[in-house]
C-alpha cells in the first residue's frame, strides 16, 4: 500500500534521513520506532508533504506522493496527526474537526459568499459528520469549547478525530500518546485497535514499547536515519541490533 | 418543545439574518429619524468606509496576513472611477465595475509574489505599495490632477434618477454596505471561512488537512481589494471629489486600526470599530489636537486588554465564562 | 549626458541618505533580534531626535555637542519608555498584535509631538559653519561629512557593546533563544528595554543628523523611517552588517536613478527595487534562503 523507496533528507548537510526503504501493507499497523532524533517525525513529514525529500520515492497504491503539494495528499487519502498537536488553538473542537472534512467539500467562493440553501445544506451534512466523528470520541459536551481550553489529553483526542473525519485510507500517527496517562494511553489504544479492526493502514510512530508491541502487525526500526531492522514484534523484541540502538544511546546518555 | 421554545429556537437559529434584517430596517428609517444632512454624510461614510473594512478584515482577521497599504486600493478605486466617468464619460455604474475587476486582476497580480511573504516582509510590501501608488497620484498631475487631485466627478444615477444629495445617497452606500455585509458574514460561517481561520492560527496544520493555503490567501486577498475599490469608487461618487491625501498609508492604517478595534474575524466589530473610529472626531470636537493621541490610546488599550479587539474579545470571553459556568452546575 | 562632478554630488547625496537609513534599519534589527517584532514606533524616535536638538538648543540654549548628546540621551529614553509603558504590559506572543500595538504607539507618539511641538516646519542648524567644502567641482556640505563620521562612529559603538560587553552578550543571548535565556537568569524585560533604547538612540542619533539638511516636522521621521524599514529588509532583517549594507544600496541607488530617471519618483524607485527584491529573493538580498 504504502512504499518507501531509498528516502533521504538534509538538514543543512546534518542527514537526518538516509536511504530509508520499507513498506507499509494494507489493513496493518507498521509502527516506526527508534531513538530520539532517529528521523521518525522527519519521516512523517515527507510522507505528508510537509518536508519533500531530498531522494527516493514515496507510492501509495502505485501512486506518486512525493512532488506533490502537501494538500493534495489528504485528498488521496493521507491523514496525519503531529507530535507536538497542531490544532487552531482559537477555533471550537467542532471547527476543528469540520476543517478536517476539507478533502469532503471544496468551498468555492462565490459559494461561500451567497451561501445558497444547496450550500447550506451541504455544510449541514459536514456538521453532522463532524458531530458524529465527536461522539465516537466522546467529546459531544465538549463540542462547542475552543481547543485551547481543553486538556492535553482531549487535545489529542481532537487531533486524533479530525485526522480521522474525512475516512483517510492510509493514518500516520506521530507520537499519538506521548504525554498522556495510562488510562489516556488505553483508550488511544483501544481506538487504534478499533480503527485497524476496520480495516484502516496505520504508521505508527511511538516510544511506548508497551503500546507498539500490543498494536502493530510489523514493526521498523530507525537509527541516526536509517532502518536498521525490520520484522513482527517478537522478532525486533530480541533483535541484537535494535537492543543495541536503545540501550547503547541509553547508556550514553545516563 | 412549548411554543416559546419554539420561537427562541427559531431566534437563535437564524440570529445572524435576524440581526442584519433588523440593521436593515433601522436604516431604512434612519434619514425620516436624523433629517439632518449632515448627520446622514457622518453616516454615509461610515457605510462607505465598511464596505473596505469588511474586506481587511476578511484578509487580516480570518486569514492572519498583514496588509498596511489597502488605502492604496480604494483609492485606485476612486481614481478609477474618477478617470473613466470624467475622461471617458463612462457610465459610473460600468466604471464601477470595470475598475473593481481591473482592481481584482491587479491585486491577483500582486498576490502572487507578495503571499509568499510572511510577517513584517508582507507588512513592507503592502506598505510599499501603498506608497508607490500616492507618489505616483501625487506626481503625474497631467492625468490625476496632483496634490490637488480631481473634482466635478459625476453623481451616480438610478433609473435617471441622479444621486445626489445626502439621503438619496444613504439608501444606495448604505445598500451596498449591508450587502457586503451579508457576504461577509456568509464567508465567515461557510467554510471557506474556516479554512481561512485554519491558515491563520497554523498553516502547517491547514496545509496537511488538503487546505490550500497559497490559493486561500490569495482569493481573500483580491477580495478585499475588490471591496477596496469599490468603497474608493463610491466615495468618489459622494463627494465628487478626491485628492491623493485620502489615500496614505496613514489611512491604511486608520482600516486597520477600525479592523484591530472592532475585532479580528469579526464582522459586526468591524461594523462597530468602522463607526466608532468615524463617530470619534464628532465627540472630540474640542479636543481636535488630542485626536491622534486619543486614536491611539484606544487603539492600544483594546490590544493589550483584548488583543482580539472588542467584539471578538468579549464574545471570546463571554463564551468562556458561559462554558465554566455550565460546566460548574 | 551627467559629467563626473554631477556623479560625485549624487554619489555624496546617496551616501548620507545611506548611511541615515542605515542607522534607522540598525534600529529596526535590535528590536527585531531581540523581540522578533517590527517596531513601527521606530520611524517616529527619528523625528524624536530632531525634535530634542531643536528644543536643546533653542529652549535649554545648550551648545551644539551637548545638544546633539542630549537629544539622542532623550531619544534612547522616549525609546525605553516606549517600551515599558505601551509593549510590556501586554501579554500577548501574538506578532500580528504586537505590530498593531507599535503602529498604536507610533500614532500616540506622533500625536504627542503634534501637541508638543506643533504642526509647522522648522529648521534645525548643522553641527557646524555651512561653508560648502569643493571636491573634484562637487560641493559637499559639512554636514554630510558629520553624517559619515558619526553614523561610523555609532556603529563601531554598537559592535563593540554587542560582541565585547556582558549585556551584548545577554542581547545576543535572548535573540538566539528566548526561553534558554530565561532559565539561566537574564532578565528579558530589561533586555527588550534597552533594545528600545538602543532603537531609540540610533534612531535619534539619525533624525538629530539629518533633519538640518531636510527640515524638522513631526513626521519627518515616517517616510525616512520606513525607508530604513526597506533597507532592513534589503538586507536582510537581523545582521547588522546587512542592515548597513542595505541602507547604503538604497540611499546609493535611490539616490542614481533620480539622476537618471526623475526626481518626483524617488520614492517610486526606492520602494519600487524593495518590491522587486522581495519579489525575487523573499527574503531579502543578504538574508538567508529558507530550506
Ligand atoms: N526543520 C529542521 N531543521 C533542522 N534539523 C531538523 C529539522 N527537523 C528535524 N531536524 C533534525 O533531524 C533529526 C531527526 O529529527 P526527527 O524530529 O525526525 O526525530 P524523531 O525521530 O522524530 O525524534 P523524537 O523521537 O524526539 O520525536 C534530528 O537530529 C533533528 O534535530
Ligand atoms: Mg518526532
Amino acid at each position: 500500500m504504502l512504499r518507501i523507496e531509498g528516502i533521504g533528507k538534509h538538514f543543512g548537510g546534518v542527514p537526518a534521513l538516509s536511504d530509508v526503504t520499507f513498506r507499509c501493507r494494507e489493513g496493518w499497523t507498521t509502527a516506526l520506532i527508534g531513538p530520539n532524533g532517529a528521523g521518525k517525525s522527519t519521516l512523517i513529514n515527507c510522507i505528508s508533504g510537509i518536508l519533500a525529500p531530498d531522494t527516493g520515492q514515496i507510492h501509495l497504491q502505485g501512486l506518486r506522493l512525493d512532488g506533490l503539494p502537501a494538500h493534495r495528499r489528504p485528498f488521496l487519502g493521507v491523514g496525519r496527526t503531529f507530535q507536538n498537536l497542531a490544532l487552531f488553538p482559537r477555533l471550537t473542537v467542532l471547527e476543528n474537526v469540520l476543517c478536517g472534512l476539507t478533502p469532503q467539500g471544496e468551498p468555492s467562493m462565490l459559494r461561500s459568499l451567497l451561501r445558497l440553501p444547496a450550500t447550506r445544506h451541504r455544510e449541514r451534512l459536514l456538521r453532522l459528520k463532524a458531530l458524529e466523528m465527536l461522539d465516537a470520541f466522546g467529546l459531544t459536551d465538549k463540542s462547542q469549547w475552543p481547543v485551547s481550553i481543553l486538556s492535553y489529553g482531549d487535545r489529542k483526542r481532537v487531533e486524533l478525530a479530525r485526522a480521522l473525519v474525512s475516512e483517510p485510507r492510509l493514518l500516520l500517527l506521530d507520537e499519538p500518546v506521548a504525554g498522556l496517562n495510562a488510562e489516556e494511553t488505553a483508550r488511544i489504544g483501544t481506538e487504534i485497535r478499533r480503527l485497524h479492526g476496520a480495516g484502516l493502514t496505520i504508521l505508527l510512530v511511538e516510544h511506548d514499547m508497551d503500546l507498539v508491541m500490543s498494536v502493530s502487525d510489523h514493526i521498523v526500526v530507525l537509527d541516526s536515519g536509517r532502518a536498521i531492522a525490520s520484522g513482527t514484534p517478537g522478532q525486533i523484541r530480541s533483535d541484537p541490533r535494535v537492543i543495541e540502538a536503545y540501550l547503547g544511546r541509553m547508556s550514553a546518555t545516563a | 418543545m412549548t411554543p416559546r421554545d419554539k420561537i427562541l429556537y427559531f431566534l437563535r437559529l437564524h440570529r445572524t439574518g435576524l440581526t442584519v434584517w433588523l440593521l436593515a430596517g433601522f436604516l431604512l428609517a434612519f434619514p425620516a429619524l436624523a433629517g439632518n444632512p449632515y448627520v446622514l454624510g457622518i453616516s454615509n461614510l461610515i457605510a462607505v468606509y465598511l464596505i473596505a473594512v469588511i474586506g481587511l478584515n476578511l484578509f487580516i482577521g480570518y486569514a492572519g496576513q498583514i496588509s498596511l497599504g489597502h488605502a492604496a486600493y480604494v483609492g485606485l478605486g476612486a481614481y478609477g472611477s474618477a478617470l473613466l466617468t470624467i475622461h471617458f464619460d463612462l457610465n459610473p455604474w460600468v466604471a464601477m465595475a470595470a475598475v473593481a475587476a481591473a482592481v481584482a486582476f491587479a491585486a491577483f497580480l500582486v498576490a502572487i509574489p507578495t503571499l509568499r511573504l510572511s510577517g513584517h516582509y508582507l507588512a513592507m510590501a503592502t506598505l510599499g505599495f501603498n506608497i508607490v501608488c500616492h507618489t505616483v497620484m501625487t506626481q503625474w498631475d497631467q492625468v490625476t490632477g496632483g496634490p490637488s487631485g480631481l473634482a466635478g466627478i459625476p453623481p451616480l444615477s438610478l433609473g435617471g434618477v441622479s444621486i445626489d444629495d445626502e439621503a438619496k445617497f444613504h439608501y444606495l452606500v448604505w445598500s451596498f454596505a449591508i450587502v457586503v455585509l451579508t457576504l461577509g458574514l456568509n464567508l465567515a460561517r461557510s467554510s471557506l471561512g474556516l479554512a481561512l481561520a485554519a491558515v491563520a492560527q497554523n498553516e502547517t496544520a491547514a496545509e496537511s488537512l488538503g487546505i490550500q493555503v497559497g490559493r486561500a490567501k490569495t482569493r481573500v486577498f483580491v477580495l478585499s481589494a475588490v471591496l477596496a475599490s469599490l468603497s474608493g469608487s463610491l466615495f468618489a461618487h459622494c463627494f465628487t471629489f478626491i485628492n491623493p491625501d485620502s489615500f496614505t498609508i496613514f489611512n491604511s492604517i486608520e482600516l486597520v486600526t477600525m479592523v484591530v478595534i472592532g475585532g479580528l474575524g469579526s464582522i459586526w466589530g468591524s461594523l462597530f470599530g468602522t463607526t466608532l473610529i468615524v463617530l470619534l472626531p464628532e465627540f472630540l470636537h474640542f479636543f481636535d489636537a488630542f485626536r491622534d493621541i486619543i486614536h491611539g490610546l484606544i487603539l492600544v488599550t483594546v490590544l493589550i486588554l483584548l488583543p482580539q479587539g472588542l467584539v471578538s474579545g468579549l464574545r471570546d470571553l463571554l463564551r468562556i465564562k458561559l462554558l465554566a459556568g455550565r460546566n460548574n452546575a | 549626458m551627467p559629467t563626473l562632478s554631477d556623479l560625485l554630488q549624487f554619489l555624496f547625496a546617496g551616501l548620507t541618505n545611506g548611511a541615515v537609513y542605515a542607522l534607522i534599519a540598525l534600529g529596526f534589527c535590535v528590536v527585531h533580534n531581540t523581540m522578533g517584532i517590527v517596531n513601527f514606533t521606530q520611524v517616529d524616535l527619528v523625528s524624536l531626535g530632531g525634535m530634542f536638538l531643536y528644543s536643546a538648543l533653542f529652549l535649554l540654549g545648550l551648545p551644539m555637542p551637548l545638544a546633539l548628546l542630549g537629544a539622542v540621551a532623550a531619544s534612547a529614553l522616549s525609546g525605553a519608555l516606549v517600551e515599558r509603558l505601551g509593549i510590556r504590559p501586554s501579554r500577548s506572543d501574538d506578532h500580528l498584535v504586537l505590530i498593531f500595538l507599535t503602529i498604536g504607539l507610533s500614532v500616540i507618539l506622533r500625536g504627542v509631538m503634534k501637541l508638543a511641538w506643533g504642526k509647522n516646519r522648522m529648521a534645525v542648524p548643522p553641527l557646524t559653519a555651512d561653508e560648502p567644502i569643493r571636491l573634484w567641482g562637487a560641493t559637499l556640505l559639512p554636514q554630510i561629512l558629520w553624517i559619515l563620521l558619526l553614523t561610523g562612529g555609532a556603529v563601531l559603538i554598537l559592535a563593540w557593546v554587542f560582541r565585547r560587553t556582558a549585556l551584548g552578550l545577554c542581547m545576543r543571548g535572548v535573540a538566539s533563544n528566548p526561553a534558554a535565556a530565561a532559565i539561566v537568569g537574564i532578565d528579558g524585560g530589561r533586555i527588550r528595554m534597552v533594545s528600545f533604547a538602543i532603537a531609540g538612540g540610533v534612531g535619534g542619533l539619525a533624525g538629530a543628523l539629518v533633519t538640518p539638511i531636510t527640515t524638522l516636522s513631526y513626521d519627518v521621521g515616517v517616510l525616512l523611517g520606513l525607508k530604513g524599514f526597506a533597507a532592513a529588509i534589503l538586507g536582510g532583517f537581523g545582521s547588522f552588517v546587512g542592515a548597513i549594507a542595505g541602507g547604503l544600496l538604497l540611499g546609493l541607488l535611490e539616490s542614481l536613478a533620480a539622476a537618471g530617471l526623475s526626481s518626483a519618483y524617488k520614492e517610486v524607485i526606492a520602494f519600487g527595487i524593495l518590491l522587486l527584491v522581495l519579489f525575487v529573493r523573499p527574503t531579502g538580498l543578504l538574508g538567508k534562503r529558507k530550506g
